[in-house]
């Protein structure tokens, strides 16, 4: 119980959210170019946090479908930046696992022209250490 | 920075009664909390706080004071709270000179719906006072019981 | 030396649950003049009042310190309780041990702690207080009602009804307001013209009112029961003695190109024009920035053709100075910008519309004559997607933080309207929550949905956008299925927050009343006097203070009408004591004061002197009682100290700030 409560605040420490701003209106659902690929829908991630339903979350295919594309937290009325939930949510798993690390010194390496900034911005946010 | 809990700073706030005093009033009747170390004066105008009353806090033991008044151009008596801005960014500026230093001394405009601004504001003006620890500076040892 | 009494209120539990009242008491009584204290359960009651009464006349008393709620609550009652049992009610100080005490700690020792600091400076100051003696100003027997909508207009007519004289001061060219720009009203689905022009015409016929309509408040001075307010009566380049109203010359104009206010920006009209049919007065105005014969001196038909001639291209501006006793305010709304709410794409289609521009189509006297079509290519509609909360409930910067209270209603009216007159439309509404609070709201929402089939969805639109072939495609989410839909819309129509007419702004700086940060009026208190703001003399009618519907807004202009007339049957008011004063052997006579009094309350006069035996004549200050308002600008840019504010005075605030201190 303890262990959900410290991930709970973890997550809310990362991200600097706090979910209980959210008012379910679904603007993130309704934006999100991903909403059909994702599991857990963007308006869920809120309630997942608030009940600590972490284990869940973190076994949650969304957290990899999320582009970082940041639709969502630029339309969300409240300003809860459901974005940043689920990117707080996936340093979490990243960090418990402790691989998949992105170097910021790699990257010119792994650099390739035809790749959209977006998905490298997205990819750094993901992996970085 | 080691946190000295013992210290309880004085605060002063001068509100004034038509929208910042109503402010403080919202804030305690939608207990929004601030601490305790703050003791509101209530004035007709933030134009009434002559730089005296500050120089006598401070003298007698005060660690910060603030004044609060109406949004400008909302002032009761139109012009009131540029009067009051003038003269305590004279007298701050004095005071920082003189040892006083500005993170003791504030002015805020709160509007009588601004109950949330003024606890937010009484809750960092504290946390500031406490970060910058004892006025020691214009205390007169005489004021001293 | 004063004898002071020290009476701490428990307020039931508020204050004694935090606040140990026995220990404050036990404090009180050490301080210097303090002879007398007791606490009580309620302190404002009957009882608590005779309480402090028999303590007066038995201890002999000379000052009270009330350990209490705020003064803005109860400082008048415990005034007019010292006053009755025989001493001077400015003998009265308040310690706000609740709302700035007990309500805010939640520990009891720190709570104590701070109400005993909090007693002790209000002893403090008491020690020091005067008996002070307030004067008497004259009332105007006038009202001013700033804003010619429906708030206004009923306002109006009461206090017209009552005997007194108002005078109306209208912008636009007519009165009528927002409610003369729709179509139906909820939830009777009554025309809304055919119920508003009735009190237009009586407002206009009645021997109490004057309306001034295309004029605006410009300066505003003076205090309750005597303002002084500068109308400025916009040059209208049409006698309105001589005009008939027969409308000829917007017939005949030939710059037809202007945008029409009236329906919101979705037809055109004349230069010369009356904003509507039903317009009172019925006689047109001259709008100088698409007149051709304003602008290049060239036309001039209007004139050659009006009969009664009564065009007059040389009109100025007129100032109207006027004396009031009292001003309401009934300044109403209007829709917010959508340009930050890019994914509705309103900037892009045409036929992404604001509610209110629906409400303009589907009147018979709007650009499309009442019929349903797109804007865009005239076609008629098939499916029209509502959105709810459009800018409202919005905490980011982009929209407005509260709900605007009449969306949930409209669109559901306007659902109902759609399909009963063309059942082969869809509507499908996308909303957050649906609130529906009033009479026979929520049966009215319910019949929309059961009886007329209008599909409600939970959840919000994402993206509107439009496709090449014209149509709107609507990605949205249905949250109940946990589904994002995608649909096609001929239409889409979005519920706008509303937000207080911008220009309240300028008008509550000249009236010196308190705006809250969404520039909505803020009421004296949010209960107990919710049509009066706190600034003496000033009342709110309607939206400006905070969004309502019809039946909410005529409920409050009467009651706004109530205070005034209220204000207008007294022949004299008491003014506050708490004035400027001089000190002649102090003052020398220099006029800075003068220069930072707003109410050009304080004049010179030579006067003699005795200063310790040397007699001499000085130029001195003299303050103005019935002018002055108290502010004390003046006493702290006195450079000689010799200006002191009566029942706030230096020595006063300073013993406060040593008690605080101490």
């Amino acid at each position: 119980m303890n262990n959900v409560k410290n991930q709970v605040d973890r997550i809310r420490q990362i991200s600097g959210v706090n979910p209980y701003k959210c008012m379910k209106c679904g603007k993130c659902s309704a934006s999100c170019p991903s909403f059909n690929e994702m599991d857990i829908k963007p308006h869920q991630f809120a309630s997942y946090i608030m009940n600590g339903e972490i284990e869940a979350l973190a076994a949650s295919k969304s957290l990899w479908k999320c582009l970082s594309c940041f639709a969502c937290l630029e339309r969300c009325p409240r300003d809860v930046e459901p974005a940043k939930l689920i990117d707080a949510a996936r340093q979490l798993v990243v960090r418990q696992k402790g691989q998949d690390y992105l170097k910021a010194d790699e990257i010119p390496a792994l650099l390739d022209p035809e790749l959209p900034q977006q998905l490298l911005v997205s990819a750094f946010r993901r992996y970085r250490r | 920075m080691s946190i000295d809990t013992s210290f309880k700073p004085k605060i002063v706030a001068f509100c004034c009664n038509w929208c910042s005093y109503a402010g403080a009033d919202l804030a305690g009747s939608s207990r929004l909390a601030y601490p305790a170390d703050v003791k509101i004066i209530r004035v007709p105008c933030s134009c009434r706080v002559n730089p005296m009353f500050i120089l006598r806090a401070f003298e007698k033991g005060a660690d910060g004071v603030i004044i609060c008044g109406c949004h400008p151009g909302d002032c009761h008596y139109s012009t009131g709270n540029y009067y009051a801005r003038r003269r305590m960014t004279l007298l701050f500026s004095m005071l920082d000179y003189i040892g006083v230093e500005n993170g003791r001394t504030r002015v805020e405009w709160v509007s009588a719906a601004e109950g949330v601004k003024f606890s937010t504001t009484m809750n960092e003006f504290v946390e500031k006072i406490h970060s910058l620890g004892r006025n020691v500076r214009l205390g007169d040892l005489r004021c001293k019981n | 030396m004063q004898r002071l009494g020290v009476f701490v209120c428990h307020c039931g539990s508020n204050i004694a649950a935090t606040v140990d009242v026995k220990k404050v008491v036990e404090m009180a009584l050490k301080e210097p003049g303090v002879v007398h204290a007791e606490d009580y359960p309620y302190m404002c009651s009957e009882a608590g009042q005779a309480l402090i009464a028999e303590a007066i006349c038995e201890k002999k008393l000379t000052g009270i310190v009330v350990c209490s709620c705020s003064p803005r609550m109860h400082e008048a009652t415990f005034r007019k309780a010292a006053e009755r049992a025989g001493i001077n009610p400015y003998m009265v100080e308040i310690a706000n041990i609740r709302e700035h005490c007990s309500w805010i700690h939640k520990d009891i020792e720190v709570a104590t702690e701070k109400a005993i600091i909090l007693a002790r400076a209000a002893i403090a100051k008491v020690n020091l207080n005067t008996p002070l003696k307030p004067g008497e100003s004259l009332v105007t027997k006038r009202a001013l009602v700033i804003g010619g909508g429906i708030a206004g207009i009923q306002t109006a007519l009461d206090i017209a009804e009552a005997g007194y004289k108002v005078d109306i001061v209208e912008k636009t060219p007519s009165i009528g307001g927002r409610m003369s720009q729709l179509d139906k009203t909820f939830p009777t689905l009554d025309c809304s013209a055919c119920i508003l022009t009735p009190k237009m015409v009586e407002a206009a016929a009645h021997e109490n009112i004057t309306i001034y309509t295309y004029s605006e408040v410009e300066k505003v001075s003076g205090f309750v029961g005597d303002f002084t307010v500068d109308i400025r009566k916009k040059a209208r380049y049409v006698d309105m003695e001589k005009c008939t109203g027969c409308g000829l010359c917007q017939e005949k104009c030939p710059s037809k190109k202007a945008l029409s206010e009236f329906n919101r920006g979705l037809s055109t009209r004349s230069a010369i024009y009356t904003p509507f049919a039903q317009a009172i007065p019925n006689v047109p105005v001259i709008d100088a920035e698409s007149c051709t014969k304003l602008k290049t001196g060239k036309c001039g038909l209007c004139e050659k053709i009006c009969q009664a001639g009564a065009i007059d291209y040389t009109q100025k501006d007129e100032i109207i100075s006027q004396k009031y006793g009292a001003i309401v305010v009934a300044t109403g709304f209007d829709t917010i910008k959508l340009d930050r709410y890019d994914e509705f794409a309103y900037s892009q289609s045409k036929d992404v519309i604001t509610s209110l521009e629906l409400e303009r189509i589907m009147n018979a006297a709007g650009p499309t004559k009442g019929h349903l079509e797109r804007l865009s290519d005239g076609k008629h509609p098939k499916h029209i997607v509502f959105v709810q909360c459009v800018g409202s409930r919005c905490s980011d910067d982009r929209g407005k933080s509260y709900c605007s209270k009449i969306c949930c209603m409209y669109t559901a009216k306007h659902a109902m309207l759609i399909r009963d007159k063309y059942p082969d439309v869809d509507v499908t509404v996308f909303y957050i929550d649906v609130r529906t609070p009033g009479k026979n709201f929520d049966e009215f929402y319910r019949r929309a949905v059961e009886e007329y089939g209008v599909n409600y969805i939970k959840g919000q639109v994402g993206k509107v956008a439009p496709q090449p072939d014209g149509q709107l495609l609507v990605q949205a989410v249905d949250m109940l299925d946990n589904r994002q839909i995608q649909v096609e819309a001929d239409m889409v129509v979005l519920a706008t927050a509303i937000e207080p007419d911008p220009s309240v702004r300028k008008i509550a700086t000249m009236l010196t009343a308190s705006i809250d940060t969404n520039n909505f009026l803020t009421e004296g208190h949010a209960k107990l006097r919710p049509v009066e703001s706190p600034t003496a003399g000033i009342f709110l009618s309607g939206v400006c203070q905070g969004p309502k519907d019809i039946p909410e807004t005529v409920a409050q202009a009467g009651a706004a009408a109530v205070k005034a007339i209220g204000l207008l049957a007294k022949d004299k008011l008491m003014t506050n004591p708490c004035t400027a004063k001089a000190d002649e052997l102090l003052c020398n006579g220099c006029s800075t004061c003068a220069n930072v009094c707003p109410y050009g309350a304080i004049t010179y006069e030579d006067k003699e002197i005795n200063d310790h035996g040397v007699r001499e004549t000085r130029r001195i200050a003299v303050v103005n009682s019935a002018l002055c308002q108290g502010c004390g600008a003046c006493t702290v840019t006195c450079p000689s100290g010799a200006m002191d504010l009566q029942g706030f005075s230096n020595r006063q605030i300073i013993a406060e700030v040593d008690a605080i201190c101490r």
